[in-house]
């Protein structure tokens, strides 16, 4: 079978032996067999480190869980940096969980979790950081100031949990270049390796933010008045 | 660059050292190979162990009895009564920063029993626990404002004229440069050498031991390096690990006859040399899930459904899965102290790279996430406090730079990383004879001595992997080495270290 990699300098085709194995398994093939320059990270191969992110016929996945199949494009994660080859610069990412305050601030030894509790964040507390969602996301890529969909999930993690005594400050942090900011297009959902729906996490986040009471400023400028919303044209202005 | 406390690692305990450091008011630098949580902690599922006793009777008494009887006489019984009396803390801690532990109904840790245990004592978030222990300690280090540097690969430990740590110079995987980091104490928190067995590891392709070489070649001790333990049910192409749960669940072992042939729930090394006794009789060894279900495999072990169908290619609720035994967690490391410090003044260690003297020659399922919690801890605490009273930042001595040696580029060393992970696991593995001790530590030194003639065939500076697997592989020869030596050295069985008598 024969797999395209997108390099550097171009795309490479390589040939390999026909059979039913994964992604990582091929280009760690290709690396040790056939050409030893090609980069690209890994680590468990069992879907738990979030190293293999890349792209796949311009779909995200992990390498170790997506079996390679004839003709397959293979591509670097979207909207990051590219050191080399697969490899991508995932630092401002990661950043964005210091920057959208992602821990718990104040910890409230009174509360009980119990069962249903538990629930309410199991699924967020599954992420992997693998990048994938950030890859997906048309916001990211127009606007790399935009938190991003792991760390918006992640924020809910901690403002979900009943131990958080002190969700405001978080709440607060992620009004600009956060929560408003989300289409809704559920490109991150789709494409995330463990299930995890960021933008049902920032549609709670904001349902928690107007308690908190906030508004969807893009809908803030529709008041009454002349001047309210739309320009003298007519054409709206937000 | 400077800093206080330089910690090499990130995983669980290097994050649990750098936070406890942090917290003693000094400045910290963490260095990763990676980026922080993608390091082995993200493999672990079954649990950490602390006598809560929120199911059943426990005491923490008894998890210092199981914890003994486990090491074989070769742990320290202080180490182990410490970090068991420490675990209760250990958990309430990451209970208060947001671990997500499975609760009981009534809203207590809940807990369950491991191999080995007296009572179900290990607390797990579902099949989780070290991913999400991981990445809430990370969430806090963020909290606190600790300092990462990514994709950074420990070459040396620098020591000054006095022979303390003083800091390390790395590759920076990046750029291709070397660079120096000066700092007042170091801990290495690099974790385990399993996979010097090559495809017959269940570990991460990282787990290449950098960190105990680098402390050896810097004059650190090592200590029960023979000890590694095997997983009996590892994926037989792939060595990806098929959890113990599968057993504990009710799973059998049969041989190609379709013949249960021991007790699946025996200790590993037991289960895994009666594995490998049917393999060396030309037996096929099989774990059987069938009879559990459909509805109970998709609730209860989802994660191997998916593992045994994407590197198996079978379906484990109509199929048998293929296994093999296969290195899984190494009990060695370097030698620390009960303040995790190593000889080399001013040189701490944690995590699995470390031995803190409480696994002895064989672990205990739930303890090894206590460990990196407990002692991660320690190292950070002690090596702060250290810091604290070193007056300033010393000049490195001169250390030889293997990188700025001659290297041939005639011979392939991925050829021969494989061969070493054949080398070992066929004749350092389950069950050792002296004399194939002898066989594999000679073709070693053989192998050792090509190094010179292989090298790296990427010329390029960034991100060169090719280069960067060539400094793994000189670990590799480096830790086996200490391996094959250690074993021979040792001349009873002893837990996973199991000898068979020569006629």
């Amino acid at each position: 079978m024969k797999i395209t990699v997108k390099r550097d300098s171009a795309f490479e085709i390589y040939e390999l032996e026909d059979g039913a194995y994964t992604l990582l398994e091929a280009l760690n093939k290709i690396k040790r067999e056939l050409d030893n320059t090609l980069s690209f990270s890994s680590g468990c191969r069992s879907s738990v480190c979030g190293s293999c992110a890349m792209r796949v016929n311009e779909k995200e996945v992990l390498a170790c869980s997506y079996k390679v199949q004839e003709g397959d494009l293979i591509e670097p994660l979207n909207n990051m940096p590219v050191i080399r080859d697969l490899v991508v610069d995932m630092d401002k990412s990661y950043e964005m969980n210091v920057k959208a305050k992602a821990w718990i601030k104040t910890i409230n030894s009174e509360a009980v979790l119990d069962h249903e509790a538990e629930k309410i964040n199991e699924v967020q507390s599954d992420c992997i950081l693998c990048g994938s969602c950030y890859s997906s996301c048309p916001v990211y890529a127009v606007n790399g100031e935009f938190l991003g969909p792991f760390s918006l999930t992640r924020v809910w993690k901690y403002v979900s949990d009943k131990r958080e005594n002190d969700a405001a400050e978080k709440i607060d942090t992620i009004q600009t270049n956060g929560i408003w900011d989300c289409t809704l297009c559920n490109n991150c959902t789709v494409v995330c390796p463990q299930n995890i729906s960021s933008k049902a996490d920032i549609e709670k986040l904001r349902v928690r933010s107007s308690m908190f009471g906030y508004s969807d400023p893009n809908f803030g400028s529709f008041g009454g008045g002349f001047d309210g919303g739309f320009g003298f044209d007519g054409s709206p202005s937000f | 660059m400077k800093t206080d406390v330089l910690i090499i690692g990130a995983g669980g305990a290097g994050l649990m050292a750098a936070i406890a450091a942090k917290e003693e008011g000094v400045d910290v630098l963490v260095l990763t190979k990676e980026y922080p949580t993608r390091s082995q902690t993200c493999m672990a599922q079954g649990g950490m162990n602390a006598a809560l006793g929120n199911v059943a009777e426990d005491s923490v008494e008894d998890h210092i009895q199981n914890t003994l009887k486990s090491a074989h006489g070769e742990a320290d019984e202080e180490s182990i009564r410490f970090m068991c009396s420490e675990a209760i803390n250990a958990v309430e801690y990451l209970d208060s920063i947001g671990v997500c532990f499975s609760r009981t109904g009534d809203g207590k840790i809940a807990q369950r029993r491991l191999g080995g245990a007296s009572a179900p004592r290990a607390c797990y978030a579902q099949d989780y626990t070290g991913l999400k222990i991981l990445h809430t300690l990370y969430d806090r280090a963020n909290a606190l404002g600790i300092e990462f540097v990514n994709d950074t690969f420990l070459l040396e430990v620098l020591k000054d004229e006095d022979g303390n740590a003083c800091g390390a110079k790395v590759l920076d995987i990046r750029s291709g440069e070397l660079k120096t980091y000066i700092a007042k104490t170091v801990i290495l928190a690099t974790g385990g050498y399993s996979r010097i067995y090559d495809k017959y590891s269940t570990n991460s392709t990282a787990s290449s031991g950098d960190g105990i070489a680098a402390a050896l070649r810097a004059g650190a001790k090592l200590k029960d390096m023979e000890f590694v333990q095997f997983h009996p049910t590892g994926l037989k192409n792939s060595s990806i690990l098929i959890s113990e749960s599968a057993r504990g669940e009710g799973g059998y072992l049969l041989n190609s006859k379709g013949e249960r042939f021991t007790d699946e729930l025996a200790p590993r090394d037991q289960v895994s040399r009666a594995i490998d006794e049917q393999i060396k009789k030309g037996e096929d060894i099989f774990l059987d899930i069938r009879h559990l279900g459909e509805s109970f495999i998709d609730e209860g072990l989802p994660q191997e459904r998916k593992l045994a169908k994407l590197y198996e290619n079978v379906d484990p609720v109509h199929d048998l899965i293929p296994i093999k035994p296969v290195a899984h967690y190494t009990m060695g490391g370097i030698a620390v102290d009960n303040r995790s410090q190593t000889n080399v003044e001013r040189l701490y260690a944690c995590g699995e790279c470390a031995n803190h003297n409480v696994h002895g020659a064989n672990r205990l399922g739930g303890n090894s996430l206590l460990e990196i919690v407990v002692f991660g801890r320690e190292a950070g605490r002690n090596a702060a406090t250290k810091a604290k009273e070193v007056a300033s930042l010393s000049v490195p001595a001169h250390t030889e730079c293997f990188l700025e040696k001659e290297f041939s580029n005639t011979v392939d060393f991925y050829k021969y990383k494989e061969k070493i992970g054949n080398l070992l696991y066929n004749k350092v593995g389950i069950v050792r004879k002296k004399s194939e001790l002898k066989d594999a530590l000679e073709e070693l030194e053989m192998i050792k001595s090509l190094l010179p003639q292989m090298g790296w065939s990427d010329t390029s500076a960034v991100y060169n992997t090719n280069k960067q697997e060539f400094l793994e592989f000189r670990n590799i020869v480096e830790v086996s080495e200490v391996v094959i030596q250690s074993a021979l050295g040792r001349d009873e069985s002893c837990g996973a270290h199991y000898m068979e008598a020569q006629s």
